[in-house]
């Protein structure tokens, strides 16, 4: 059957773990927490007083002109495109040899740039409405990241922002898959982004006893699958993949990572934030992203979970991966999320992009603070680094988000070029 | 009062603050949009943040007859007398 195949040819990344790929992807390797005490002021009357903030300040990466312009979730956006854009070879703007016109976008993002939103509401409540910034629409409207990444790479085939809480980000690598697969662009700049450490956002999702209050033991808050994980970690960062026809990266000898192979979409349609218990959503996404790669449930040798680390979650995910890979799947599962946090719109594009290094260097990195594993889960988690085998591989990142969304995404190191061990 | 020159190096620095011109770009015969490509955000912004530094008012429908920087110079001064 012949199908336009895609594949990776450019990461960037900016999170909790480090300003870039590579210190990103060493932090995981190395088992390495992001997650620290805010020492903000106004952390101190919350509930919840820990987060995993970027391990660089994207404002002091960027021009300070072009800084202050953007929301930071916008800041973390262009860093980590611009340095995925240069991973993939290409120049920018000027000296971009991509046609335009077939470059596409899609950057998503779960909340956008609600840090704006407060602090422009705070000005216009001290000082009038005058006081305002004439940049906070275009600052804080959810399309902001996305539509700064066409400015500044010239990017005409369609910018896209989908926004499906923490399953965003897969959701746009979903629709990047598309884009190419359609004929609608050569070539797609996908991934997440987010940044609301704020105490807004914080004290919602504490209200919603969503988030772990180990206030007094930050780096051992996000504990995917121990007995005693309590919620979710805030994290802020983003990931960005840029994504090629086979042809269009073949015939510009681009170094590739793998092939995205495919992506399956469902809604639980059960409840607005608690999964539905029964994982048949959750499977189903993962078999309908089978189904998409043409690959078999016994193919896939990793899983990337979503699990955030909450009591329910965390479990209804093991059921539905064995649901959908088989009771005896021999997958290796990790959560990163362990290390980085929640990056909730980001989270998805972070997790794709570890998912396929993890397959490009046959590396899975571990998942860290599973002292006490939930019993009966049925699934091999990497408590520490494991490797994977010779040979043609193929792994799996799920995304879940309130509103019943799951995104499964599945890559493969086919195609790969370079570096590959 | 302030000079001439002192308002223009004040207006100068919030110039290049909001914009990135260089403050020494910024002389009363420029343009603000030909001359400096100070986009209308940014103009709104520097409006403001000269009210705020001069302790004026500009209104919006006088706001936008100041073309070049020796305008907007010129109300402040008027402005401010």
């Amino acid at each position: 059957m012949s199908r336009i195949r895609v594949v990776v040819t450019g990461l960037g990344a900016t999170t909790p773990l480090g300003g870039d790929v590579a210190s990103t992807w060493d932090g995981l390797l190395a088992g390495k927490s992001g997650v620290r005490k805010i020492e903000a002021d106004w952390a101190t009357d919350l509930p919840v007083q820990i987060a995993a903030q970027a391990a660089v300040d994207p404002a002091e990466i960027l021009e300070r002109v072009e800084a202050r312009r953007l929301d930071r979730s916008a800041q973390l956006a262009v860093v980590a495109a611009l340095e995925a854009w240069q991973d993939a070879g290409y120049g920018l703007r000027e000296e971009n040899p991509v046609d335009r016109e077939r470059l596409g976008v899609a950057i998503a993002t779960g909340i956008g740039g609600m840090v704006t939103l407060l602090s422009n509401w705070d000005i216009q409540k001290e000082k009038g409405a005058r006081r305002v910034s004439p940049l906070a629409i275009p600052m804080l409207m959810a399309n902001a990241s996305a539509a700064n990444v066409s400015l500044r790479l010239g990017a005409r085939a369609g910018v896209h922002t989908p926004v499906s809480a923490c399953a965003s980000s897969n959701e746009s690598i979903s629709l990047g898959l598309d884009m190419l697969r359609l004929g609608r662009a050569d070539v797609a700049v996908v991934g997440g982004t987010e940044g609301v450490i704020h105490p807004l956002p914080i004290a919602s999702f504490a209200q919603m006893q969503a988030m772990s209050r180990r206030n007094d033991e930050p780096e051992r808050a996000s504990r995917p699958w121990d007995v005693d994980r309590d919620g979710f970690v805030l994290a802020e960062g983003a990931a960005i993949l840029v994504i090629e026809t086979l042809e269009h990266a073949r015939a510009r000898g681009a170094r590739i990572y793998g092939e995205l192979a495919g992506a399956g979409i469902t809604a639980d349609a059960h409840d607005m934030v608690q999964p539905d218990p029964t994982g048949a959503s959750q499977a189903l996404a993962m078999t309908k992203a089978l189904r998409e790669s043409e690959l078999a449930p016994g193919d896939i040798v990793h899983v990337n979970a979503h699990a955030t680390s909450t009591p329910q979650g965390d479990v209804t995910e093991a059921g539905s991966i064995r649901q959908s890979l088989g009771e005896h799947t021999e997958a290796i599962v990790t959560a990163t999320k362990s290390m980085t946090g929640h990056l909730l719109g980001g989270a998805g594009a972070l997790e794709s992009l570890s998912t396929l290094l993890a397959l490009y260097h046959r590396t899975v990195p571990p998942t860290i603070n599973l002292d006490n594993p939930e019993p009966d889960l049925g699934i091999d988690i990497a408590s520490k680094v494991r490797d994977l085998p010779s040979g043609d591989l193929a792994g799996i990142n799920n995304s879940f988000g309130f509103g019943g969304h799951n995104v499964a995404v599945a890559f493969t190191n086919a195609y790969a070029t370079g570096g590959s061990t | 009062m302030p000079t001439t020159e002192e308002v223009r190096a004040d207006l100068a620095e919030i110039v290049n603050e909001v914009a990135g011109v260089p403050a020494d770009d910024v002389q009363l015969d420029k343009s603000f949009t030909d001359d400096l490509d100070v986009d209308s955000l940014s103009m709104v912004e520097i409006i403001y943040a000269a009210e705020e530094k001069f302790g004026v008012s500009i209104p919006d429908e006088e706001a936008k007859n100041l073309k070049t920087v020796g305008d907007a110079v010129a109300y402040i001064e008027r402005a401010a007398a």
